[in-house]
């Protein structure tokens, strides 16, 4: 691909994450969210960000595939938007539901398994999105592979938080997890087989 | 040229029975039923149902709560009745597929009056009142809504159980030939079961709604007729009934049978008794933005709570 191919690549899918995004804005702005608008503003800001941490995920196994390193540069760029939709998705809670309270949040922490989950899954991806730029990269030198590293834990407290709120027996959490083995095992599989080195670009 | 010669039990194209209706034969023959019967019985079943809806739209408000009631759009759009899809919105946009007109109750166990009873004989007389009462989801959100209904003891008495019936249970619709289109995958265990001891089937404030804003009440709300018990979490307010069974022994619930660490039998609104995923010590009223306190017995206290005077509501949730 040439560079201006790359350019209008990377605009196409930072456009195509902020869809889910505008759409729900939309809604709200012209007050169309439904009967319920917070859960629908959570379920859907939440179900995103876990989605654009599985995908952020797949790129590793998408670059076994294709061969091509600049699947791996994406990586940050689905996780950047995972992190984005994960902090609407906490903001929300934190505004409506406990009233910006954060006693309240430490309360809730203790007192609903499944917000213990999903509040650790953000705060392992804070440092991560932090620690997202290419200054910080050359300053943490071979520490900023480990540390992000924790996308793994994180990625894992994402499905959680979601399986765990469910209610009766449904197929959608069981995909999730699914999805989430299937990107685990390839990384095991492919390691134990050598089938990529261990530079990351 | 391809020449397709015919095997001898192959059937013609004019002999197919057309798939749309082979697949609606059932609807065929209760159609054709239907009009069968409704010329011998000219009017009569119309008339029970014109006169219901009357009934329905003149009933007398005998309680409300100081709070402003939801809206139609709210309660009628956003409902929890898995039989029609899990999505809150699902059961309003599914409802086609609820058949509630002919519809039978089936009536055993420990009464008098056992065997199959139609809709309309079930409730004729039956005085039909409007009350307003809270209802309170165990997923922590509530509305305020104005039923239609009778109370269940009326109901109870017509059906005249023996002494040995100590708890009542209830099923919603279940056709295995014809599911419904949420019943194709198990979210739940078919027929969805729900059931009350004695006692609280009895309590004046257990009602049986056949109506909501002084109309019919709408299939994704649990026509033609539900179980409403406002100070249990809603899942035990069963919609669709098509059972009735007077037991001595306490029946299995659907909740209960899928998560029994998670949902009990009594399921009482109680906000110091967490749910083991989320607190149930406030909950979210549709149309509000922040979350309200959740009330002891959902504001019902007074009237129930010496129903549960000797009992450990933490082991008994």
């Amino acid at each position: 691909m040439t560079g201006i191919q790359l350019v209008l690549l990377r605009i196409t899918l930072h456009l195509a994450c902020a869809v889910p995004l505008c759409l729900l804005a939309i809604r709200f702005a012209s007050n169309n969210l439904g009967v319920n608008p917070l859960e629908t503003l959570l379920e859907g800001t939440g179900i995103w960000a876990l989605r654009f941490v599985l995908i952020s995920l797949a790129m590793r196994p998408l670059y076994i595939l294709l061969k091509d390193p600049i699947t791996l540069s994406y990586r940050r760029l689905f996780g950047l938007w995972a992190f984005t939709y994960a902090i609407t998705h906490f903001t929300i809670y934190l505004v409506f539901d406990l009233n910006f309270s954060i006693g309240g949040w430490l309360v809730d922490v203790q007192a609903r398994p499944f917000i213990a989950a999903g509040s650790g899954a953000l705060l392992l991806l804070l440092p991560l999105a932090i620690t997202s730029t290419k200054g910080w990269q050359r300053r943490l030198k071979r520490r900023w592979l480990l540390l992000h590293r924790l996308v793994y834990p994180a990625s894992m407290l994402a499905v959680i938080h979601y399986a765990w709120q469910i209610r009766g027996f449904r197929l959608e959490p069981w995909f999730y997890i699914a999805v989430l083995v299937l990107m685990l095992s390839i990384r095991i599989f492919a390691s134990r087989a050598k089938i990529f080195s261990r530079d990351t670009k | 040229m391809i020449f397709r010669r015919k095997p001898s039990w192959e059937l013609k194209e004019n002999q197919v029975t057309d798939e749309r209706l082979f697949l609606n034969r059932r609807n065929f023959l209760t159609a054709s039923g239907g009009i069968a019967l409704a010329a011998y019985l000219p009017a009569v079943a119309r008339a029970n149902l014109e006169d219901l809806r009357e009934r329905i739209a003149a009933s007398p408000k005998t309680m409300e709560v100081d709070e402003a009631a939801n809206s139609w759009e709210e309660i009628t759009t956003y409902n929890n009745f898995y039989e029609l899809g899990t999505d809150k919105t699902d059961p309003y946009r599914n409802a086609a597929a609820l058949k509630t007109d002919p519809w039978t109750v089936q009536v055993s166990g420990e009464c008098e009056k056992t065997g199959d009873w139609s809709f309309e004989d079930l409730i004729t007389g039956l005085p039909i009142e409007e009350r307003i009462y809270r209802f309170r989801c165990v997923e922590a959100w509530s509305m305020v809504i104005p039923w239609n209904g009778f109370q269940l003891s009326h109901l109870i008495e017509r059906l005249q159980p023996k002494s040995s019936a100590k708890y009542i249970a209830f099923e919603t619709l279940y056709d295995r030939n014809n599911p419904l289109p949420g019943q194709r995958t198990r979210v739940l265990e078919w027929p969805y079961r729900e059931g009350l001891r004695m006692d609280e089937a009895m309590h004046p404030l257990t009602l049986m709604a056949v109506g909501l804003y002084g109309k019919p009440i709408p299939n994704q709300n649990g026509a033609p007729i539900r179980l409403v018990v406002p100070w249990k979490y809603g899942f035990k307010s069963i919609k669709s009934i098509t059972r009735i069974h007077f037991s001595e022994t306490e029946p299995d619930t659907s909740w209960k049978l899928s998560a029994p660490h998670e949902y009990g039998f009594y399921a009482n609104v109680n906000p110091n008794v967490n749910h083991p995923r989320w607190s149930q010590g406030s909950e979210r009223r549709i149309g509000e933005l922040f979350r309200r306190p959740t009330l002891m017995f959902n504001g019902y206290s007074d009237e129930v709570e010496a129903l549960y005077r000797n009992m450990d509501l933490r082991q008994l949730y």
